[in-house]
């Protein structure tokens, strides 16, 4: 997917746009989906989210990050923006461009692939219960407490397996180190 | 800024998972924005989110390829500066970037509350607190996040400088206390509490203990 990305941002292929549009449109629609959009709006959000891919390829590519994280942090401030009728998704600092100095990341040390392997087994991994806490988080956009309504929870459970879910991902990332 | 107190876990991923209620969100976000641990945290937990996206089966698209635009090629917008001053720049969009032109409302003695209209759930307020002032003791129905922008604020959970943040959820009771400098602090709620007349009935005149 990384080629992808160059391809666009180095010679703005249209082709690479056609692939990238049919690996990940249906995905962010669907995505969009789960947060209540109906099929046309989805549809509009994941041409739009693509389109932002386009545009501000040439920014990321220098960037060692995974194309997958990318399309969804795009689609996930979009989704905030339009159809959680929150404040708008705040910009953040490039962590690991602004501050060049500071240790390498653990996911920088392994490849995107390895990466995305890692994380896809740690989820698979999950017990159920932890899973859908993590998946309603994602997917589905609910918070803590629309989370602990939803399965007629404690808060405090529903944070204390969210944070044994992250323990566990964050070890799977760090463990070849 | 030596930032010594983070976000919980459960926060960070529900920051990731782009699900944080709107007034934790930005809270969250400004401290983010100039604590870089955390910021390799979200980083890393957005990676979960690539992951379950790309698992997502997809909703076919009915619609043609759109046409796409011509790419600039100047480098658009850089990265926000981390902090504009003493305000975060999350933060500084909302309340502006100077603590000293900000208009307070007098509620006790050496306290001083000014509410942040945002849009979405939640709610958020600045809190201004002369030396050796203690918030009143409030427990929470929910979430809270109280990030300090000048001076200290200390309590049972820890001491709380500049950048800090305080992330509680209900099983937790506390009554903060202003430094010796007093304290300008930001707090965010993610439950509609009568939060002002809630303060206003437990604010008692506790000045210079």
């Amino acid at each position: 997917m990384a080629d992808l990305l160059q391809r666009i941002a180095e010679r703005a292929d249209p082709a690479a746009f056609r692939e990238l549009y049919e690996a990940y449109g249906p995905r962010v629609k669907a995505y969009m989906m789960r947060k209540g959009a109906d099929a046309g709006t989805a549809e509009d959000l994941a041409q739009e989210t693509l389109l932002t891919v386009w545009r501000k390829a040439a920014l990321y590519a220098g960037d060692k990050g995974s194309m997958t994280t990318w399309v969804f942090a795009i689609a996930r401030n979009l989704r905030i923006d339009r159809l959680r009728r929150e404040v708008p998704w705040q910009e953040l600092p490039e962590g690991r461009l602004a501050e060049a100095s500071s240790e390498p990341l653990p996911d920088e040390a392994m490849t995107e692939k390895e990466q995305k392997e890692r994380v896809q087994a740690a989820l698979a991994e999950l017990p159920p219960e932890q899973k859908e806490v993590v998946s309603l988080a994602y997917l589905e956009g609910f918070s803590h407490s629309e989370i602990a309504e939803r399965l007629g929870l404690p808060l405090g459970t529903v944070k204390s397996r969210m944070r044994i879910a992250y323990q566990k991902i964050r070890q799977a990332l760090e463990s070849l180190e | 800024m030596t930032i010594t107190q983070h976000l919980d876990d459960s926060t960070l991923m529900s920051f990731a998972a782009g699900s944080l209620p709107g007034a934790l969100a930005v809270v969250a976000a400004a401290h983010i924005a100039v604590c870089r641990r955390c910021r390799d945290e979200v980083a890393m937990m957005e990676l979960v989110g690539g992951a379950i996206l790309g698992d997502l089966p997809g909703a076919a698209m009915r619609g043609p390829l759109p046409a796409v635009p011509k790419i600039e090629r100047r480098p658009s917008s850089a990265p926000p500066p981390a902090a504009a001053g003493e305000v975060p720049a999350p933060l500084a969009s909302l309340v502006g970037d100077n603590l000293d032109a900000l208009r307070w409302r007098w509620v006790s003695p050496g306290s001083w509350l000014r509410h942040v209209r945002i849009a979405g759930t939640g709610q958020m307020h600045l809190f201004k607190c002369a030396s050796n002032v203690i918030l009143p003791e409030h427990g929470h129905e929910g979430s809270e996040l109280t990030l300090v922008l000048r001076g200290t604020l200390s309590d049972s959970t820890g001491l709380y400088r500049p950048g800090d943040i305080c992330d509680l959820d209900e099983s937790i009771e506390h009554a903060p206390v202003a430094g010796s400098d007093g304290c300008i602090c930001v707090v965010a709620q993610d439950h509609r509490v009568r939060f002002r007349s809630l303060f206003v009935r437990l604010a008692r005149p506790w000045h210079g203990m």
